[in-house]
């Protein structure tokens, strides 16, 4: 029997930002899923499961938010489900809601994830004094720089390519309503006047630390026939993993991404990504990671991503637009993140991006990945069903 | 039973604790608010339920909730169980009772501590009333406890704006955990080793690739590594960053390099601060060796050994 295919019909963010005092973490994930639902045109009562996913614990302190967030998300009487896959947590999480309606478990799934950063300390839960280790001497940058540094020396890449990402993402990030970051006077002479934190990695080339919710709502045929929208349909999706360190690891272009978007990109009948897909919502918490991702997702060979940012590519209105919404460099509540390049991507192809709508974007991939480039999770969808 | 480590494995103390903060949301920011002012609140249902405490969606129909209420501060105990030896942060330091208080007017009950004599002065059924803390902040301890109190059941509930003055939005959640940590065999070796400033990675047998720290298996195959192999002392530094912030447990002067160096032999590189040469002289190719203070476990840093720089080639999959 084939799988049942899969349409988000729904999709809800909270306006993101540095600090939500005046929410409870769970008034925060309930303001994102209320306006999944509302985008839908669905009740509590028409949602079948809940699937939800966050930052490692130790960020935040919640231990079961499947617990603690049941009554916010309506799970009374119904599955509730919780994710683990640290950075890339909110993509693993559509997928295994997706999956869900795909092996026709359930009809009509509401996927969700969140982080309130104001509430968490990253770098605490990163660096517990565990006895007999040797402590990371360099924080969240240092631990990714050497890694920069690495495909700049691979790849012959000019320093200032980092610089042209995070302004180029900073200025989609104006056009997105719920971006973190609202830079209206920032220009690529103050990118590249930042100051050097991790050298290679400048201040303004980091991602910000975000409060903020993102969720969709994932159905079946007969739900994408009654949704009052476009939905945008799951041609693909795949997760990876690997170690975070063995001999021989990749960090540059880690397997498990190439093997990941390998294949997403057989299950969409995707040859040529470049030519194929439209835009794309990739996971860059620093800049250069942006001309590493093109190459490890094949949409350009080994050596030449930086190429592409370079051209103009990758901007708004270029060939393949990357991160249209600002990306992770404008809006980061780290267990979301994956989740938020999801829903852009679905929303571009149902043409519901608003602002920064790629015109005519017919197919688009949602990017995440974790845990010192450990965990992989992708989606294609597409504006159309899937053949089959 | 327990099963406890053989005596040559290392095992140290681990406490992680951190003070989390929360923002309460409306609902739970004037329920603490009014335990400060002696006041209990609820909330209700659509269906006309009072829950104490309060919370934000009805947990049966999910919808929001924001009809408080007052309720009493005596109730009646619905089920309870006796706590011989309080643990570090309970809220009585003598033995005392686990109880559920249905408050008057509440149609739910409260997790809190009943302060009495002993397991027999308990029941299920016990009128009891609330016991405030002498200071409240705005916090659920500002219960102290429940104690018994004898009265006849009102069922008392009137509505509530929820506004105080100068009220509680958020509070500091401490969060500890007292763990027995233990780095297994394989790091046991390695660190022996260090003792003596040697550095012994162990090779899989099936990719004799050479972990450094060994782990005792190999990640990719997923074999034991039970050849031992003396690595380094010196090695390359394949990549790097110069870190110009402090990081906040490391007490080393900014800027100062933080590199991936392999040692010689090893099959990954590990991590380690370059020294002895100024940080914006650090290149990849360097090749460093190890030195060792006084008291460290591990190498304090690296610095040059002066040799010409490594190919790129030779180390390239390594970075």
């Amino acid at each position: 029997m084939p799988k049942e295919p899969v349409a988000v019909v729904g999709i809800g963010q909270t306006k993101h930002v540095a600090a939500r005092h005046d929410v409870s973490i769970a008034g925060l994930v309930r303001e994102a899923a209320v306006r999944a639902l509302a985008d839908a045109e669905l009740t509590w009562a028409d949602i079948d499961a809940v699937v939800i996913g966050k930052a490692p614990d130790f960020f935040e302190g919640v231990m079961m938010p499947e617990l603690y967030l049941a009554d916010a998300l309506g799970a009374v009487g119904k599955p509730m489900l919780r994710v683990h896959t640290a950075g890339s947590v909110g993509g693993s999480t559509a997928l295994v809601a997706a999956n869900l309606v795909s092996a026709r478990v359930h009809r009509t799934v509401l996927t969700l994830a969140f982080e309130k950063q104001s509430e968490s300390n990253a770098m605490w839960g990163l660096s517990l004094p565990v006895p007999f280790q040797q402590p990371l001497l360099a924080g969240a940058g240092g631990f990714f720089a050497p890694h920069v540094r690495a495909y700049m020396r691979r790849t012959g890449a000019p320093d200032a390519v980092g610089s042209l990402v995070a302004y180029k993402d900073r200025r989609n990030a104006l056009k997105n309503p719920y971006a973190h970051l609202h830079e209206h006077d920032l220009t690529l002479e103050k990118v590249q006047a930042s100051p050097m934190l991790w050298d290679p990695i400048r201040y303004s080339e980091t991602c910000p630390s975000s409060d903020g919710a993102c969720a969709m709502v994932l159905t079946d045929r007969e739900g994408a026939a009654r949704a009052p929208r476009p939905p945008a349909w799951v041609h693909g999706g795949a997760m990876r993993s690997e170690p975070t360190l063995f001999a021989g690891k990749d960090f540059v272009s880690p397997r498990a991404g190439r093997d990941c978007a390998a294949d997403v990109y057989r299950q969409a009948g995707i040859t040529d990504p470049r030519r194929e897909i439209d835009a794309v919502e990739m996971y860059v918490p620093f800049s250069w990671y942006e001309p590493m991702w093109l190459e490890n997702l094949g949409f350009a060979e080994e050596g030449e991503g930086w190429k592409l940012t370079e051209a103009g590519v990758t901007e708004l209105d270029g060939d393949l637009p990357v991160n249209p919404s600002g990306g992770v460099l404008s809006t980061n509540p780290i267990g979301a993140s994956g989740m938020i390049r999801f829903a852009e991507a679905a929303l571009q192809v149902r043409g519901a991006a608003g602002e920064h709508q790629v015109d005519g974007a017919r197919r688009a991939l949602g990017h995440a990945y974790g845990g010192g480039a450990q965990f992989f999770s992708m989606w294609l969808v597409g504006d159309t069903p899937p053949a089959g | 039973m327990k099963a406890t480590p053989p005596p040559e494995i290392l095992q140290a103390p681990l406490v992680v604790e951190f003070p989390f903060t929360r923002s309460l949301g409306p609902v739970q920011s004037a329920f603490l608010t009014g335990l400060r002012e002696r006041t209990v609140l609820g909330v209700r249902t659509e269906t006309g339920e009072i829950l104490v405490p309060p919370v934000e969606y009805d947990p049966a129909t999910a919808a929001e909730l924001r009809d408080l209420v007052e309720v009493g501060v005596t109730g009646t105990v619905t089920t309870w169980a006796w706590n011989p030896e309080p643990r570090r942060g309970q809220p009585l330091a003598t033995p005392f009772a686990w109880v559920l208080v249905r408050l008057d007017g509440a149609d739910t009950a409260v997790l809190h501590a009943l302060d009495a004599p002993g397991p027999e002065a308990v029941r299920t059924g016990l009128r009891v009333r609330i016991r405030w803390a002498a200071e409240r902040s705005g916090a659920i301890t500002d219960i102290a406890c429940f104690e018994p109190y004898d009265s006849d059941p009102v069922v008392e509930h009137r509505p509530h704006d929820g506004l105080f003055a100068d009220s509680v939005t958020g509070i500091v959640a401490p969060a500890r955990l007292d763990y027995t940590y233990s780095p297994g065999a394989a790091q046991t070796r390695y660190l022996r080793g260090l003792a003596e400033r040697r550095t012994v990675g162990e090779r899989c047998p099936s990719c004799t690739k050479v972990y450094v720290p060994p782990r005792g298996a190999c990640p990719t195959c997923g074999i034991a590594t039970t050849d031992r192999v003396e690595v380094g002392p010196a090695g390359t530094v394949t990549t790097f960053c110069i870190v110009n912030i402090k990081a906040k447990n490391a007490d080393i002067d900014v800027p100062y390099v933080y590199a991936h160096i392999a040692l010689d032999g090893a099959g990954l590189a590990l991590h380690g601060r370059i020294g002895g040469i100024p940080y914006d002289q650090v290149r990849m190719g360097l090749r460093v060796e190890p030195v060792w203070s006084e008291d460290g476990r591990y190498p304090d840093h690296y610095r040059p050994t002066g040799e010409p720089d490594a190919d790129y080639d030779t180390y390239k999959e390594l970075l």
